[in-house]
C-alpha cells in the first residue's frame, strides 16, 4: 500500500474545518493560523503530486487509491490523477492558500480588511468547499464524484449569503445554488442511467469507460449529463448565475468560485460527459461548440460594457470559460490540450483579478471604475499583479494565457475556421476592456474623494500576488512544465474518442 | 413457549415491563424529581435496544403465534428504529413544560412504540388492525396532552377524528379481504390472490380502501391535511415522533401488505402506477406549500409530507433495491427529522415562538444549535455528506433501475424546490440579526437531555451519510424478506 497522498489532500481541509469549529469563537487569530497551516500543507502536497507526475514523466492515472465503500452497488472511494486533473488539483491548492492569505482579516476598527465577521465559520465553510473541490478532481468513482460535487456546491450558499456584498447577496446566493443544484441533479439522473445501462454494477469510471453504451443511449444522455455539469462551467445560456455570484461573493469566495468551481463544471463535463459518452460527444459537439462560441464573444462584449470591476471580471470569466468549452468541443488534440491548460491558467488569473479587486474595494469601498483611479501610486504591488493578470487574459506571448488560448483557436480552426475567426474577436475586446480598466483604475489621477483613504496592501496580500503571478509567468516561459503533462491526459481522451 | 417464539416478541415484552416499571416508580418520586422519569425511559429503551440486538435477532423468517406475527429482519429492523426514535423522543420530552414531569406521557410513548413494533411484524389483518390502534390512540392523547392549550387540544382532536375515520375505511377494506379470501393471514391471502380467487377489480378496490388508512399514517396526499395542524399544535417532541416513527411504521405496514398480499397475479403494475401518481402529488404539493410557510413546525410538516413522497418512489420501484432504499431512506429521515424537531423544541422552550422569522440571529445566540440545524436541514435538503443525500440517490437509483426515469426526474425537481425553502430557513438562522442585534444577551441554553440527543442525532446523520455500507446492508437484509 502506497502513501495515500490524494486522500490526505482531500480530507485535510475537512479535518481543519472541524478543528476550527472546535476552537472558541473569540480566538480569531488561532483560527486563522489553523486555516493558513492547513492551506499551506495542502498546497505543498498538491504541488508535490504535480511535480512527481511531471518529473517521472508519468502517463495515465497515477497515485491510485481504492477503498471499497459499498460493494453491493459497486461504490468505492477511488482517487487518482492524470495529466488533466493533476494541474487542477494543484490549482485548488494555490487558490486555497492565496484565498486564506487574502481573507486573513485585521481586527482593526479603522482599517478593516479581510474577514472580520465570524472568521471561524467562514474558514470552516470555505474549507469544506475546498474538500469537495479536491474530491471531484481526484475522484475516479462516479458516485463519489457526485458526492464531492454537492459538497462543493452548498457551502457557496452560506459563504455568499453571510459574508457577501450586502446589496445582492441573498438573491445571488440563492440563484447560484439553485442553478448549480438543478444542473447537478440532472446529471445525476444521467449518471444513474449510465450505471444501470452498463450492467457492470460499478460506479468506477475506469470501468464505465469500457461499457460500450449503444450510440442511441449516448446521444440521448449526453446532453443532460454534459450540460448539467456545464452549468457550473458557466456555459451560455446557463451562465446567468455566474456574474451575479461573483459580484456578491466575498473576495476569497470569488477567487474560489471563478478560479476553481467553474473548472469543476468543465472538468466534470469532460470526465463524465465526453469521456464516458464519447459517441454522444461526437454527435453533439457542434452544439457545444456553438454555445461556447457564443459565450466567448458575448461574454467579452458584456464585460466591455461593465463599469463595476467585479461584473467585468465575472463576464470575462464567462468568456474565458467559453474558450475552455470551445477547446473541449473540438475533440482534437490541439483544442483539448489548450482547454486543459486554459483551465489552470484562467483559474490562477481570475483568482488574481478578484484578489486585487477585493483589495481595492476593501480600501475604497467602491468597485465602480469611473469612481476609482490612481491606485498605481499607492499600491504598486497590486498594480503590477493586475497588469500581469491582464496580459495573461489578453493571451500575450510569454504568459500562460498564450500557451492556453493559441492551441484552442488552432483546434477550432481545424474544425470550423469561420467560428475561429469570429471567436477571436474576443481577444480584441478583452484587450480593450482590460487595458481601459488598467488605465482608469491604476494610472489616472486619484479622485479627491479617495485621496488619503487608500493604504498599500498588506504583506500577506503581497505573498498571495507573488504566488499567483509566479505560476502565470512560469508556465508562459516554460510551457514544458505543463503542456506535455496535459497532453498525456488528452491522449487518453482521444483513445476513448476512437483515436481521432 | 419456545425460545424463538419468545424472541419474536422480546422487545414488546420489555417495553411492557418498562411501562409498568414507570407506573410503579413514578409516584414515589417527589414532584421536582419527576423529570427523572425521562431518564428512566431513555435508559430503559437503550437497554431494550441492546438486549434485543443481542438476544432477539431473527434467523430464517418464521411465523409465530398462529401466524399473527412474522419474525423476520424486516420487522426487527423497524422495531429497532422505533425504539431508538422513542429513546430520543423521551429525551426531548423531559424539559417540555406540562409534559416532561408527567409519568403518563412516557407511558403513552411506550404504549405507542409497542403498537408500532407490532405493526412492523404483524402478518394477520386482525393483529395489524389492533397494532395500528395501539399505536394511534396513545398518540391522539399525546398530541392533545397540554389540555389548557387550545392548539394542543385542537391538534389532538383533529388527529383523532381523521385517524378514526380513515382507520374505519381501512377496516372495511380488511373485512372485504376476509370476505373474499376467507382468511386473515397475509400469507394465505397472498396465496388466494395468486390463485385468482379475488378478481382484479375487487382487489384494486380493497387496495384503495386500505390505502386510505395507510396513506393517513404516512401522510400521503390527499390524506395529508391533518399533518400541519396536528404538528403545529402538538407538543414539539410528540410532533417529531409522529413525523418519524409513526410514519415509518406506516411504511413498514405498506411494504409488507402490498408486497406480500397484493404482489401476485399481475396486480403490482396496477397499484404501482397509482402509487406513482400519489407520490408525484405528495412530493409536489408538500414542497410547494412548504415554501409559503412562516411557522417552522408547519414547514417541517409539509416537508415531511414531501419526504413521504420520496420514500414512495422506492416503493413504486417495486424491486429489491427499491425496498432497500425505502428502509435506508427511513433511517436517514428518522434521524434527521428527529433532530430538526428537537431543535425546534429547544428553541421554542427558550424563545416561546415557532415563527421562522424569530430564528434570526440563532447562529450568534447559540452557534452549536445553529450548526445542528445546518446538519439537519441540509440532510433534509439532500446534501452530502449527510444521510439525506445518499438516501435520495438510492431512491432515485431504484426508480431509474425500474425504468421509471420520469419519476426520478420528478423527485429530482422536487428536491430542488426543497433546497429552496430549507436554505431560506438557514438564511434566517445564519444571516439575519435579532432586533437590536441583542444576540449576546439572549443566549439559548441547552439542557443536558437536549445536548445528548442532538449530538447523537447529528453525528448519526453524518455517519449514515458517509459510512453508508453497514446501513445499506442492514436495509438490504430487511428487503430480502419480501422477495
Amino acid at each position: 500500500m502506497t502513501f495515500p497522498i490524494l486522500s490526505i489532500i482531500v480530507f485535510i481541509p475537512m479535518v481543519a474545518a472541524v478543528i476550527m469549529l472546535l476552537i472558541p469563537a473569540e480566538r480569531r487569530n488561532e483560527t486563522r493560523a489553523v486555516a493558513l497551516a492547513a492551506a499551506t500543507f495542502d498546497l505543498l502536497l498538491s504541488a508535490w503530486v504535480y511535480v512527481q507526475y511531471l518529473v517521472n514523466e508519468m502517463t495515465g492515472y497515477q497515485f491510485i487509491e481504492t477503498y471499497k465503500w459499498l460493494p453491493q452497488l459497486g461504490i468505492s472511494l477511488k482517487f487518482g490523477v492524470d495529466g488533466m486533473s493533476a494541474p487542477l488539483v494543484m490549482l485548488t491548492g494555490i487558490v486555497m492558500f492565496t484565498g486564506v492569505l487574502i481573507s486573513w482579516g485585521v481586527d482593526d476598527k479603522h482599517h478593516p480588511a479581510g474577514i472580520q465577521d465570524r472568521p471561524r465559520e467562514f474558514f470552516a465553510f470555505l474549507f469544506i468547499l475546498a474538500s469537495g473541490v479536491f474530491g471531484v478532481f481526484a475522484s475516479l468513482d462516479l458516485f463519489m464524484l457526485f458526492f464531492f460535487y454537492e459538497i462543493a456546491v452548498f457551502p457557496m450558499y452560506l459563504l455568499i449569503a453571510i459574508w457577501g456584498w450586502i446589496k445582492t447577496r441573498e438573491y445571488a446566493a440563492m440563484k447560484l445554488t439553485l442553478y448549480l443544484f438543478i444542473g447537478s441533479v440532472i446529471s445525476l439522473v444521467g449518471a444513474l442511467a449510465m450505471y444501470f445501462a452498463s450492467g457492470m454494477n460499478s460506479f468506477d469510471m475506469l470501468l464505465l469507460e469500457k461499457a460500450n453504451f449503444s450510440v442511441n443511449f449516448q446521444v440521448a444522455w449526453f446532453l443532460p449529463v454534459f450540460f448539467g455539469f456545464a452549468v457550473l462551467g458557466g456555459i451560455w445560456p446557463f451562465h446567468n448565475w455566474s456574474p451575479d455570484g461573483h459580484v456578491a461573493a466575498p473576495t476569497a469566495v470569488s477567487m474560489f468560485h471563478a478560479g476553481v468551481l467553474m473548472k469543476l463544471g468543465a472538468f466534470a463535463a469532460l470526465r463524465v460527459g465526453i469521456m464516458l459518452l464519447p459517441e454522444g460527444a461526437k454527435y453533439w459537439s457542434w452544439l457545444v461548440m456553438l454555445f461556447a462560441g457564443i459565450a466567448v464573444v458575448y461574454g467579452a462584449f458584456i464585460a466591455f460594457q461593465q463599469t463595476d470591476m467585479k461584473y467585468m471580471i465575472g463576464f470575462s470569466s464567462v468568456s474565458h470559460m467559453g474558450l475552455v468549452m470551445l477547446g473541449l468541443s473540438t475533440l482534437n488534440k490541439t483544442g483539448l490540450t489548450g482547454a486543459g491548460v486554459q483551465m489552470f491558467s484562467h483559474g490562477v488569473m481570475t483568482a488574481l483579478f478578484f484578489a486585487v479587486t477585493g483589495m481595492i474595494y476593501d480600501r475604497s469601498h467602491t468597485r465602480q471604475i469611473p469612481e476609482l483611479g490612481g491606485m498605481g501610486k499607492v499600491m504598486p504591488f497590486a498594480t503590477i499583479g493586475f497588469i500581469i493578470g491582464g496580459l495573461v487574459s489578453m493571451g500575450m506571448p510569454g504568459f500562460s494565457g498564450f500557451i492556453a488560448e493559441f492551441p484552442i483557436f488552432m483546434g477550432v480552426w481545424y474544425v470550423n475556421s469561420l467560428l475561429a475567426i469570429v471567436a477571436s474577436i474576443s481577444i480584441v475586446l478583452t484587450a480593450a476592456y482590460i487595458m481601459r480598466n488598467i488605465r482608469d483604475v491604476f494610472f489616472r489621477p486619484m479622485p479627491e474623494a479617495l485621496e488619503g483613504h487608500i493604504t498599500d496592501v498588506t504583506a500577506l496580500d503581497k505573498i498571495a500576488i507573488v504566488t499567483l503571478c509566479a505560476f502565470m509567468i512560469g508556465i508562459g516561459l516554460f510551457p514544458s512544465i505543463m503542456v506535455p503533462m496535459v497532453q498525456t491526459g488528452v491522449e487518453n481522451i482521444l483513445r476513448l474518442l476512437g483515436g481521432a | 413457549m419456545n425460545p424463538t417464539t419468545f424472541a419474536a416478541i422480546l422487545p414488546e415484552v420489555l417495553l411492557l415491563v418498562l411501562g409498568i416499571l414507570i407506573l410503579v416508580v413514578e409516584p414515589f418520586w417527589k414532584e421536582k424529581d419527576r423529570r427523572n422519569t425521562g431518564w428512566l425511559t431513555f435508559g430503559g429503551l437503550l437497554a431494550i435496544l441492546v438486549v434485543s440486538l443481542l438476544a432477539g435477532r431473527p434467523g430464517e423468517p418464521t411465523s409465530v403465534f398462529g401466524g399473527t406475527i412474522r419474525f423476520d429482519w424486516l420487522g426487527f429492523f423497524f422495531k429497532m428504529l422505533f425504539i431508538f426514535a422513542a429513546a430520543m423522543t423521551s429525551l426531548f420530552m423531559m424539559d417540555v413544560e406540562k409534559l416532561g414531569r408527567r409519568g403518563e406521557s412516557y407511558l403513552l410513548l411506550l404504549a405507542s412504540t409497542l403498537g408500532m413494533n407490532l405493526m412492523a411484524s404483524a402478518s394477520d389483518l386482525v393483529m395489524l388492525y389492533l397494532a395500528i390502534e395501539t399505536t394511534s390512540i396513545p398518540l391522539y392523547v399525546l398530541s392533545g396532552f397540554i389540555v389548557d392549550d387550545e392548539k394542543s387540544t385542537e391538534s389532538g382532536f383533529k388527529y383523532l377524528l381523521f385517524g378514526a375515520m380513515t382507520s374505519a375505511v381501512m377496516l372495511y377494506g380488511f373485512s372485504l379481504l376476509f370476505g373474499f379470501t376467507g382468511t386473515t393471514n397475509l400469507y394465505e391471502i397472498a396465496a388466494a390472490v395468486a390463485g385468482a380467487q379475488v378478481s382484479t377489480v375487487t382487489a384494486l378496490g380493497v387496495i384503495a380502501l386500505v390505502l386510505v388508512g395507510i396513506g393517513f399514517k404516512v401522510s400521503l396526499v390527499p390524506f395529508h391535511f391533518w399533518a400541519p395542524d396536528t404538528y403545529e399544535g402538538a407538543p414539539t417532541p410528540v410532533a417529531g415522533f409522529l413525523s418519524t416513527a409513526s410514519k415509518a411504521a406506516g411504511f413498514a405496514v405498506l411494504v409488507r401488505l402490498f408486497f406480500i398480499a397484493f404482489a401476485k397475479n399481475g396486480l403490482a403494475p396496477d397499484w404501482t402506477t397509482g402509487l406513482a401518481a400519489l407520490a408525484t402529488l405528495t412530493m409536489t404539493l408538500g414542497n410547494l406549500v412548504a415554501m409559503t410557510q412562516t411557522n417552522i413546525k408547519r414547514l417541517l410538516a409539509y416537508s415531511s409530507i414531501a419526504h413521504a413522497g420520496y420514500v414512495m418512489i422506492g416503493v413504486v420501484a417495486f424491486s429489491n433495491l427499491g425496498v432497500t432504499s425505502v428502509v435506508f431512506y427511513l433511517i436517514a429521515y428518522i434521524l434527521t427529522n428527529l433532530a430538526a424537531f428537537g431543535i425546534v423544541a429547544v428553541f421554542s422552550r427558550v424563545a416561546g415562538s415557532d415563527k421562522i422569522s424569530d430564528y434570526a440571529g440563532l447562529s450568534r445566540r447559540s452557534p452549536w444549535l445553529a450548526m445542528a440545524m445546518l446538519v439537519a436541514f441540509l440532510s433534509l435538503a439532500g446534501m452530502p455528506p449527510f444521510g439525506g443525500f445518499v438516501a435520495k440517490v438510492f431512491v432515485f437509483a431504484a426508480a431509474v433501475k425500474s425504468d421509471l426515469v420520469w419519476l426520478a426526474v420528478v423527485g429530482v425537481i422536487n428536491s430542488i424546490l426543497g433546497v429552496y425553502y430549507y436554505l431560506t430557513v438557514l438564511k434566517v438562522v445564519y444571516l439575519y440579526r435579532m432586533e437590536g442585534e441583542a444576540e449576546e444577551s439572549h443566549p439559548i441554553p441547552l439542557t443536558r437531555p437536549y445536548g445528548i440527543a442532538l449530538v447523537v442525532l447529528s453525528l448519526g446523520v453524518l455517519l449514515i451519510g458517509t459510512l453508508f455500507a453497514p446501513w445499506f446492508s442492514a436495509s438490504g437484509a430487511a428487503a430480502l424478506n419480501l422477495f
